[in-house]
């Protein structure tokens, strides 16, 4: 037990879990609305897209690669569910399973282009980001969509209770953006192809050696980075009440920021659920907490960036002491 | 006699399958069908007047970019480095020169752009110190200054636009010389020096075997740290070029102009034979796939087609390409 | 006693390059076997079509314990319990033990990880052979030894019968490789038959019973351990007789160009203090982890000393980097050629004008392409370069010119001092001697040379005195001609 607190200690997690105590401790002490029911359930709910979207990233970073294509992918999977959806009526498990299948077949797509052609994953994500966003512009218009199926305008509402005379639940974007969580949790950590996705991003050429299918690996992989985005795309959709086709594309290196923030690493193998999270966490505090101690909105990004490249610098010059440290003591 | 003979037929097929061979003849064949397609207009002129007018600023922010993916490395930064130069730029541009005459007015121009240039040398230097000197991936460390860049540039001007520009300014974007558009010529004007320095220099040469090998090309003496943020201060400098010509066609700077490019300069130093992974590369390479993607996107904007057709376009002959450049070296392989 | 594995008529043709050509071998139950070979001798190849990664041409036959086989699926080839445990070793850095022991387990259709499972499993396998590591270390942490130790519980538990070793004692210390020696007997107990493919021929002589010797994709025999030695090897390797005269040389007129005096790093090298004159070559030899190549680095300047003093031509000089050092005159031939040696995807010719690009460049700063290719014709003139074209990726030529390519670069940069570190590590037996001709040359014409090597026989014969090095500290100094090739691996191993 004193072990596993021990290697905890050392890790990337313990830091962050550290920097986010720290955050809430100063924001709960400076603010009388940081730590407020409301507060946290504004932030949970705002922060469900990029967030859900980071559960799904953070698989494909472990693989060993990368998507860069999924913002357009929600983009494409929430238009096309709720046209379908419109036209012919849907109920909440049509509309998921529509947008989760689409999302899975354009998952698909880059799968198939990184393993059959053996093209990175950095270079087809980047073409079929264009590919299914100005594909899809172009068929629409780029028309927005106001009107949505009303049982989806009102949403889910879970354990609704009243406090203060505010209504609170436990709304649609909360629950996917939990559920997504576990269920990566549950993928990576729990069954045997979770571990050989582990196993491909430490050391692809072992992998295939020991007879992994890679192909059914990234297959699997990116599949799920697709179905994810579907799912992301309904809970934003709902948020905002509309389809907006051209506002999702360019989020997607603010998921990335995010993830990589909790620690994993582009070179794969490397990174966990509880990481994506935490870094998650300290990106939407920062930005929540600089608006309630009444820095000017305009100013969050730039205090976001400061933070990013302070971490990461601070990251490096702690691994490159580690190893000046193990040199000495070998 | 029968070698050289087989060397020669090598060397043609060489070029043919090689990377830009395949771009030639692939430029080729889309005007000609272009040509087919839309008719005399398409080769008018004016068509390529407008090309020209259009190419600069995608080419110069590819510039920038390929440099640093030839070193091995990545700069997501460029576009808000552009974005937050073309600010200080504008910003001394609107209050200096207003109200001045002949030399004075040229020399406020001068100074205001000279600001524009120590913001981009600053971020550049940033970009360099962290990456080469602290050991950040570039990744990482270029996504932070992106985003710290653009949240400055927002949290200045509150998302406000900043336009109105002196005459000479408005010029860079927009006027002709003989003809040819002026920012044609300040593209080939960072273009032919960026290739020289590629190519000809000790730098240069650097920058290719720190794409393939940093630690090797430590070993071998080069300080490898001092070219890659030389190589991050040149990037940065011509995101601020880029600011220029940007600015002067919108007549006006903001902190989120032309954010969509940001990937596309990826797509287009990919397209044009640059590994992504560093080492490989040339600018000619870089300028026909430039030509190719502007070619199509005119002939889309003539055909009447959408220009989000036109990405998706883009996206799919990235993918042929890179595919068809991977096969043949496979079969060169085997 | 049965054979396990018989191959019978194997051939591999690789486009048109025959890379094995009608080999017969048989590994009996229980045996230790040693398969030698050069650089493509078709070692490798043989190992390929045993796991099942190539097919043998149409012909061949491959009979596993009475069953038949035209050739092998990898699945068939680990069922038939054949494990290879690669170089690389193929571990999953990243993961734990436990994972990579019974990583096994992980494979097949999606289903639930039963952790306590795979810890039992990896838990047997260490006990088979009697060693208990970490269960939820992750492997990245290890030692190379113990990486070693969990790639052969993997194969424990996967129920080897036959266990491949490519090249399992490369970068090990002799204390690690007489544990991992320990370790093949018991296993050898167990029933289990061992492949060893080596190229440090003494020490699996020590445990194997037969030695197979490939050459140009052909056996050239099989023979009994007992019969043979390491020179008689290497020339049945290489069809060819090697044999050096110790000459001694008075380079007393000579002045000393090179000074080091009380170097120390701690943890790393202990006060060390030697001379070198213009000409002379230096052998310096030890075991890995000796301090050895920590020391090169330090007189690279790519490490600094805690204390003490280089001197160049009697004048004290402090290294901050390496190009403190190459400026100095100082220059370094790694031991690891492959990534910090050479820039294998770049051209021979850039490998060759690395170190003197700003010296090609000339007025403006830029580099004539026709200088440049001067210089580039003139090495690869000088020191015999094999190549097709200069621009050529060096990674296309064979480790003996690749070696050439390093020391050419060296070379355009006029050292007065060069420290070789393991100069033929990955260089064919035959092609060693044009290195060490090449080494020798650059003696005569003036180069002070250290020699690093861990092979006992290489700084014997081709330097003026050797020093050996044993935990971070200089043990002794000694002259070729009044030592032998015992003397200095007790002084070694002592």
């Amino acid at each position: 037990m004193l072990e596993i607190f021990m290697r905890f200690r050392r890790s990337h997690e313990f830091w962050l879990a550290m920097v986010i105590l720290l955050l809430c401790i100063i924001l709960t002490v400076a603010t009388d609305s940081f730590f407020t029911l409301r507060n946290l359930s504004d932030l949970l709910t705002s922060n469900a897209f990029i967030g859900i979207l980071c559960a799904g990233l953070i698989v494909v970073l472990v693989s060993g690669g990368i998507d860069i294509s999924f913002t357009a992918t929600a983009t494409v999977t929430q238009y096309v569910a709720l046209t379908i959806a419109n036209a012919y009526g849907a109920t909440w498990v049509t509309l998921f399973l529509m947008a989760g299948g689409i999302g899975i077949v354009l998952g698909a797509i880059n799968a198939i282009f990184i393993e059959r052609f053996k093209i990175h994953s950095i270079i087809v994500s980047i073409a079929t980001l264009n590919i299914f966003y100005g594909l899809l512009i172009y068929f629409t218009r780029g028309k927005y969509i106001y009107t949505l199926p009303d049982f989806f305008t009102t949403g889910v509402n879970f354990f609704e209770f009243e406090y203060d005379q505010i209504p609170y639940s436990l709304n649609l974007q909360i629950l996917l953006l939990v559920g997504s969580f576990l269920l990566t949790w549950f993928i990576l950590n729990r069954t045997n192809v979770g571990r050989q996705i582990y196993a491909m991003g430490g050391n692809p050429d072992a992998a295939k050696r020991l007879g992994f299918s890679t192909f059914r690996l990234n297959l699997f992989v990116y599949c799920y980075m697709g179905f994810i985005a579907g799912v992301a795309s309904l809970a934003q959709a709902q948020f905002a009440q509309s389809v907006a086709p051209t506002v999702l594309v360019g989020k997607e290196l603010d998921v990335l920021a995010a993830v990589v923030l909790g620690g994993a690493s582009l070179s794969g193998g490397v990174g966990t659920v509880l990481g994506t999270f935490l870094g998650l966490t300290l990106l939407a505090l920062l930005q929540n907490g600089l608006v309630l101690i009444g820095v000017s909105s305009y100013y969050t990004q730039f205090v976001t960036g400061a933070v990013i490249l302070i971490s990461v610098s601070a990251t490096a010059l702690e691994a490159a002491r580690q190893h000046r440290l193990k040199r000495a003591r070998a | 006699m029968s070698t050289k003979v087989s060397s020669a037929r090598g060397g043609l097929q060489a070029f043919l399958f090689g990377t830009n061979g395949s771009l030639t003849a692939l430029l080729v064949s889309l005007l000609i069908v272009f040509t087919l397609i839309i008719g005399q207009k398409f080769l008018s002129p004016t068509t390529l007047q407008s090309m020209a007018f259009q190419l600069p600023e995608l080419g110069i922010l590819s510039l920038a970019m390929m440099i640093t993916l030839l070193k091995g490395g990545l700069n997501l930064s460029i576009i808000a480095t552009a974005n937050l130069c073309a600010l200080a730029m504008a910003f001394c541009l609107t209050r200096l020169v207003p109200g001045t005459e002949g030399l004075t007015s040229y020399a406020l121009i001068a100074v205001s752009l000279a600001a524009g240039f120590v913001v981009a040398l600053i971020i550049g230097l940033i970009n360099g110190y962290v990456i080469a000197y602290l050991g950040v991936s570039p990744i990482l460390a270029t996504l932070g200054t992106m985003t710290l860049v653009k949240g400055l540039a927002i949290g200045l001007t509150r998302g406000n636009v900043i336009s109105g520009f002196p005459e000479p300014i408005v010029f860079i974007g927009n006027g002709t010389i003989a003809g040819v558009p002026f920012g044609i010529l300040v593209f080939l004007a960072c273009a032919i020096p960026v290739s020289i320095w590629l190519s000809r220099t000790p730098t240069g040469n650097a920058i290719y075997m720190i794409g393939s090998n940093e630690k090797a090309t430590r070993y071998s003496g080069v300080d490898t740290r001092r070219v890659m943020l030389k190589v991050y201060v040149a990037s940065s400098l011509l995101a601020a070029v880029a600011a220029v010509v940007m600015m002067s066609r919108f007549n006006s700077a903001n902190a989120s102009y032309g954010e969509s490019y940001l990937l596309v300069t990826i797509l287009a130093a990919v397209l044009g034979g640059v590994d992504p992974f560093g080492g490989a590369g040339k600018v000619i390479g870089l300028i026909l796939a430039l030509v190719i993607l502007q070619v199509i996107s005119s002939a889309f904007n003539l055909m009447g087609l959408s220009q989000f057709l036109t990405l998706s376009i883009w996206g799919a002959i990235l993918i042929g390409a890179t595919a068809f450049a991977l096969r043949y070296r496979n079969k060169q392989r085997r | 006693m049965a054979a396990f594995l018989q191959l019978t008529g194997i051939s591999k043709k690789f486009g048109g390059v025959q890379a094995l050509r009608d080999v017969d071998m048989t590994i009996e139950q229980g045996e230790v076997h040693c398969l030698v070979g050069e650089n493509g001798s078709g070692k490798s190849t043989l190992i390929k079509i045993v796991s099942g990664v190539q097919p043998p041409e149409p012909g061949g036959k491959i009979v596993i314990e009475g069953r038949e086989y035209a050739s092998l699926a990898p699945t068939e080839s680990t069922r038939a319990g054949i494990q290879v445990i690669y170089q690389d070793l193929s571990l999953f850095p990243n993961l734990t033990v436990a994972e990579n022991i019974a990583v096994g387990r992980h494979l097949g259709g999606l289903h639930l990880v039963k952790w306590a499972a795979i810890r039992a499993a990896a838990t047997q396998a260490m006990r088979r052979i009697g060693i208990a590591l970490d269960l939820d270390a992750k492997v990245e942490d290890l030692t190379i030894a113990n990486r070693q130790l969990v790639a052969i519980c993997r194969a424990i538990a996967a129920d080897a019968k036959l266990l491949i070793m490519d090249e399992p004692t490369a970068s090990l210390t002799r204390t690690e490789v007489n544990s991992l020696l320990g370790l093949v007997r018991e296993l050898k107990a167990k029933g289990i038959c061992i492949v060893f493919v080596s190229h440090r021929l003494d020490e699996v002589l020590e445990v194997a019973e037969r030695v197979t010797v490939l050459r140009d994709g052909r056996k050239v025999g099989t023979f009994d351990a007992r019969d043979v030695n390491d020179k008689k090897l290497a020339v049945l390797m290489t069809g060819k007789e090697f044999s050096y005269d110790l000459k001694s040389v008075d380079l007393s007129n000579k002045p000393v160009v090179f000074e080091v005096e009380a170097l120390t790093r701690t943890g790393e090298y202990d006060d060390i203090s030697f001379n070198l004159r213009a000409g002379e070559i230096l052998g310096i030899t030890g075991l890995l982890g000796s301090g050895r190549t920590e020391l090169a680095l330090s007189l690279f300047g790519m490490t600094r000393p805690d204390s003490g003093t280089i001197r160049i031509d009697g004048k004290p000089v402090t290294l901050k980097s390496n190009q403190d050092a190459i400026e100095a005159g100082i220059a370094y031939v790694s031991e690891d050629r492959l990534t910090l040696g050479l820039v294998l995807d770049q051209s021979i010719a850039a490998n060759a004008t690395v170190t003197i690009l700003e010296k090609l460049a000339g007025r403006l700063g830029l580099i004539d392409p026709k200088d440049r290719q001067i210089m580039v014709d003139r090495w690869v003139k000088d020191l015999s370069i094999k190549v097709s074209d200069t621009e050529n990726q060096v990674r296309t030529l064979s480790g003996g010119n690749q070696q050439r390519v390093v020391l050419a670069k060296w070379m355009a940069r006029k050292p007065r001092v060069l420290i070789l570190d393991s100069p033929t590590v990955g260089v064919d037996v035959s092609a060693k001697d044009g290195i060490y001709e090449i080494v020798k040359r650059l003696a005569e014409e003036g180069v002070a040379v250290i020699m690093i090597s861990d092979e006992i026989p290489e700084v014997l014969y081709h330097s003026h005195r050797i020093i050996v090095m044993r935990s971070g500290r200089f043990t002794g100094m000694h002259n070729p001609t009044k030592t032998s090739e015992h003397d200095l691996m007790v002084a070694v191993n002592a």
